[in-house]
């Protein structure tokens, strides 16, 4: 019979069926963080329990690290104590630990892939909602909360109901200076907040089919801001070439029947999905949010909307985030003053998201009154900015160049908008209070268009700022 | 390790409205810069309950007509966001037993029953008409039941959805999954031993 890969990917790891009628399922992989891991080792040692693959749960450390004085103890005394607390917890347990010295430390969801670790056809949970991103190398993987964390640790295993998959189809081309970013933030403004809850999403179509892994990951890491707690895209010549030779990575022998392997569990041609979506790629254009969820989002040369111009159903909240977001209805998003930049997190925190820019940024200057920080979502990537003399392009710009971490995209380090401070984020959430400030405001965009907001001053069309695309052509 | 089987909560109500209420509102990250969830009920909803000052904002939960509700209403999408327990936790510690709303974000409703809160889906009217029962009487007892998926207040009987696997693992006492998925560990071995990624 035809099958997803949500399926097949299920059935592979499906344990048994629970007394609650939830399945038991087995995960392969299970990625911890300091923030969300320390309570389920102290439930464990309550319940004196063990970890029972210590070999298959693998941590860094990403939301509290700061990203400027990175030599410990961090003045923080809070966040000090949470480091050393994983590292206490990984050397009792033997999990492995990407720490600081490792020149591994990363963003958890940025290490994974890097590193090898995730692998298509497999199972992956972490405690952060994020952990979507893997999906783009046909892993099925979940955010969790911190007591499945504990379930993981005890038995490599949770208990979950089997979601539905929506297949979303992505045809035809993107206009010059649309990126990954933009498409989801399109799908997400299209399909709703909570247009994914109960299913996976399967992503695919030409624009898939032509997207680098990194511009995958984008795309699956902002599944769950469209409700979808799994995105996924399945796994190709690329998926295999990316994975080729990293660190975790089956090898010699072991890879050809690996990639055989990772290659069954594509979904099948002519498998049902529970529901099928397409979109235009040529619909799509720089998308910007103005709101307080990343679904109150419009194109960059569109209005911020008026209460009167909404639907019924969304007055309230169109009201509350004109409320908050302290911008006029009706008037263009374009021009909007911008406090703060922010290039990176697990959503656009990658190598090619800082080449990407880099390419725009040379001759440059960041406008006068605007702080602009660039945080590379790993080490790893850092290094390889630095060895390409990337950092240089972004410091000479008037970029801070720092060091790897979650910054602000949550604020959990010392990186926080200040006030009512309006931030340009090629992060995930524009949530109330997200960067840190209980009256910040945050307008969620892909890093070429933070670049533009830098050097403006305010939000602008990358594709004028920069002369990219059929705008700058006409 | 025998669980408490719940069948039905009682108590006061609250009526935090809004939709899209997320799992940072519920509780700011700052807040988890911690290693135990003990004390987070405290810092419930701060940034809506407190001004920068430390100060009481106009919210319901600063309300002293409702300092003693157990069950939460509020509106769509309940819980949406970061995938953070911290929430539940907080929601818990500061004392609520409940929750209904017209719908909820998947971890967060995950997070809930495996805590114990069961999670209740409600229409929008049914909410607005127990919201106005709740501020014409901040005393009245409203019973949340799980099993028969009912909420009872004065000489109201509503209708309400309790989604089944939670409703079973709630009322028979099967929500906190420890016990069970411990017990499985022979299938699991077997399960491993088919996925060559899960070699040593």
């Amino acid at each position: 019979m035809s099958q997803s890969l949500f399926e097949k990917v299920w059935d592979a790891h499906a344990v048994k069926t629970l007394s609650n009628g939830q399945t038991q399922l087995l995960i392969g992989t299970h990625l911890i963080h300091e923030v969300t891991s320390p309570q389920a080792f102290g439930m464990l040692r309550d319940l004196n329990l063990k970890v029972a693959y210590p070999h298959r749960t693998f941590a860094t450390v990403d939301h509290i690290v700061p990203t400027d004085q990175r030599q410990e103890p961090f003045a923080d005394p809070l966040a000090d104590a949470m480091i050393r607390e994983l590292r206490r917890n990984c050397e009792e347990t033997g999990v492995t630990f990407f720490d600081l010295p490792s020149g591994k430390q990363g963003i958890v969801h940025v290490v994974g892939p890097e590193q090898g670790i995730t692998q298509p056809g497999t199972t992956i949970a972490c405690g952060d909602s994020h952990t979507s991103t893997h999906g783009a190398f046909g892993a099925i993987a979940f955010g969790i909360g911190t007591t499945q964390i504990r379930d993981l640790l005890a038995t490599q295993t949770m208990a979950l109901a089997k979601l539905k998959v929506r297949r979303i189809n992505v045809n035809g081309e993107l206009h010059p200076g649309v990126y990954a970013k933009d498409v989801i933030l399109h799908i997400i403004r299209k399909l709703g907040v909570k247009g994914g809850t109960g299913f996976a999403y399967e992503y695919g179509g030409s624009v898939f089919d032509n997207f680098s892994m990194e511009e995958r990951m984008t795309v699956c890491n902002m599944s769950i801001e469209g409700g979808a707690r799994a995105g996924y895209v399945n796994p190709d010549e690329k998926t295999f070439e990316y994975l080729k030779g990293r660190p975790y990575s089956p090898s010699g022998d072991e890879w050809d029947a690996a990639v055989e392997r990772w290659r069954s569990f594509a979904s099948d041609p002519d498998c049902e999905y529970d529901d099928v979506v397409e979109f235009d790629a040529a619909d799509i254009a720089p998308t910007v949010t103005w709101g307080i969820n990343p679904e109150q989002a419009i194109s960059v040369v569109e209005s911020v909307p008026t209460v009167e111009g909404s639907a019924e159903k969304d007055k309230a909240l169109v009201a509350e985030a004109l409320e908050y977001m302290k911008l006029p209805a009706g008037a263009p998003i374009k021009g909007t003053k911008v406090d703060v930049c922010f290039i990176g997190s697990c959503t656009n925190g990658r190598l090619s998201d800082f080449e990407e820019v880099a390419k725009y940024l040379e001759g440059q200057k960041v406008a006068e009154g605007v702080k602009a920080i660039a945080v590379p979502g790993s080490q790893v990537v850092d290094l390889i900015c630095r060895e390409k003399g990337l950092h240089t392009v972004f410091e000479n710009a008037g970029f801070e160049w720092r060091g790897a971490g979650c910054s602000m995209c949550l604020a959990m380090n010392p990186d926080k908008l200040i006030g009512d401070q309006l931030s340009a984020s090629s992060s995930n959430r524009n949530f109330k209070g997200r960067q840190g400030s209980p009256t910040g405001r945050t307008v969620l965009m892909s890093p070429v268009m933070v670049a533009a907001a830098a050097i403006k001053g305010e939000i602008a069309d990358a594709r004028e700022v920069f002369g990219v695309g059929e705008l700058a052509n006409a | 390790m025998a669980l408490e089987k719940i069948t039905q909560v009682s108590g006061k109500g609250v009526y935090v409205a809004g939709n899209e209420i997320d799992t940072d509102r519920i509780i700011p990250a700052r807040f988890m810069k911690c290693v135990t969830f003990d004390g987070l009920g405290e810092y419930l909803f701060y940034d809506v309950r407190k001004n920068e000052d430390g100060s009481d904002k106009d919210h319901p939960l600063n309300d002293n007509r409702f300092s003693d509700a157990t069950i939460l209403l509020s509106g769509e999408n309940f819980g949406c966001g970061s995938s953070r327990e911290h929430a539940p936790q907080a929601l818990y510690r500061y004392g609520f037993r409940g929750i209904v709303a017209e719908s909820y974000a998947e971890i967060f409703f995950g997070n809930c029953t495996t805590l114990g809160i069961p999670c209740f889906c409600a229409t929008k009217e049914d909410i607005r008409t127990m919201a106005a029962a709740i501020e014409a009487d901040p005393s009245l007892e409203i019973t949340l039941d799980v099993e028969n998926e009912r909420i009872r207040f004065g000489d109201q009987n509503l209708t309400a959805v309790v989604r089944e696997s939670a409703r079973k693992a709630l009322s028979e006492g099967k929500w906190d999954m420890i016990g069970e998925l411990t017990e499985g560990e022979p299938e699991v071995v077997k399960v491993v031993a088919g996925l060559p990624y899960m070699a040593p």
